[in-house]
């Protein structure tokens, strides 16, 4: 059973790859690593319990604390900085 | 012996919302649609599988841990997608609209989001 | 100071419940930590209503599980519509009004909107919260303002303070 959560995890983190690497604009990407992120987490838990070690839920919530400030940071990083500076006649914003 | 059954229930119902979290990310055709779809993965298909291994773990110190990671997802999780959408809309991008209800829009002029 | 002290002891209460040993010396450690964390928290003046807000406690034992029952229902409606062939989404942009009273009300209701699927708080202006919904269904229920007197309840002041609530 926690095989088959391991395979909807790796599924799902394939298609937020995916997403992030279609793009097409930065906060679509940021969106696919957001949620990349998250199912990292959950895997990091249910191989936990799939390998009967529980101390990597530990590891897990440490994640999820460093996984919040990491979006929050590189979004800031991407809006402020000359990297993320949309264009006036670019409707994308930065590509 | 009921407690695995019930805790099969939750991670398979878990793992189905997160493939269909993953597949509207896909599907969806801008961002802030794609914004609904990733929160389906981060509170349904989370919530669901911590619930089932909280099953698995039984009333040890296992099952606060998993609360605490649910209940840190809650709280970071719509900050991060309203953090997201409010850069997303103050870069310029326009979203897709069917209806826009803003006072001061053009009043529900149907654009090309409808019914893709 | 009455406040620290609490933010210590639930703090401590946090650490006896993660490490999981209990020797003298580690729950020393955690003693310590602790305070000093609540003491630097008392310095800064993070420990506040806001920052600390563990007088919503006992009114958030019952909007939670009424908000997860919501959450429920919202996901199994964005689910049935992504699963759809047709993609029948009319996404939409819409103001509500936000009536609570202090700005970590408004954060309350914000953030219980961002959570529910099929809506997303983009902004705040004078106490409208201006949400992108991926349906119109589910527009037109968040403007119905249950949520709303919801988080209102929850906020509790129960209308007592009359104080302008735009912040």
């Amino acid at each position: 059973m926690f095989v088959a959560a391991t395979l909807a995890l790796l599924v799902t983190m394939a298609m937020a790859l995916t997403r992030a690497f279609l793009g097409p604009t930065v906060y679509d990407r940021i969106v696919a690593v957001n949620m990349f992120g998250t199912k990292a987490l959950l895997l990091i838990a249910v191989l936990g319990f799939l390998t009967e070690r529980p101390e990597f839920l530990d590891i897990a919530l440490v994640y999820a604390l460093i996984n919040f400030v990491g979006v929050i940071a590189i979004m800031k990083f991407f809006r402020y900085s000359h990297l993320g500076m949309p264009h006036a006649k670019d409707d994308l914003g930065d590509l | 012996m009921a407690a695995d059954i019930v805790s099969w229930i939750f991670i398979l119902l878990g793992c189905f919302f997160l493939v269909v979290g993953g597949i509207g990310v896909l599907r969806l055709p801008d961002v802030y649609t794609r914004m609904h779809a990733a929160g389906i993965t981060d509170t349904m298909a989370t919530g669901l599988l911590v619930v089932g291994m909280a099953f698995q773990a039984g009333f040890t110190l296992v099952t606060v841990k998993l609360l605490l990671i649910v209940l840190f997802t809650f709280f970071a999780s719509p900050t991060a997608s309203h953090a997201l959408a409010q850069a997303a809309l103050s870069a310029g991008i326009k979203p897709q609209l069917a209806d826009d209800r803003r006072p001061g829009a053009k009043g529900g002029a149907p654009s090309e989001g409808e019914d893709r | 100071m009455v406040r620290s002290l609490l933010l210590a002891l639930v703090l401590f209460g946090l650490w006896l419940l993660l490490s999981g040993h209990y020797t003298p010396l580690i729950i020393g450690f955690g003693i310590l930590s602790s305070l000093l964390v609540a003491f630097i928290c008392h310095r800064m003046d993070v420990a506040d209503h806001e920052g600390f807000p563990i007088h919503l406690s006992s009114r958030a034992l019952t909007y939670w599980p009424w908000l997860a029952w919501e959450i429920v229902k919202a996901n199994i409606d964005v689910t049935r519509i992504i699963l759809s062939p047709k993609l029948p989404i009319s996404p939409t942009l819409f103001q509500v009004p936000s009536t609570q009273e202090t700005e970590l009300g408004h954060v309350v209701y914000a953030n219980s909107i961002t959570l529910t699927p099929g809506t997303v708080t983009v902004d705040i202006v004078d106490g409208m919260l201006e949400v992108h919904a991926l349906t119109r269904g589910a527009a037109d229920e968040l403007e119905n303002g249950r949520m709303d007197r919801k988080a209102t309840a929850m906020e509790g002041l129960g209308g007592a303070s009359k104080a302008g609530g735009t912040a």
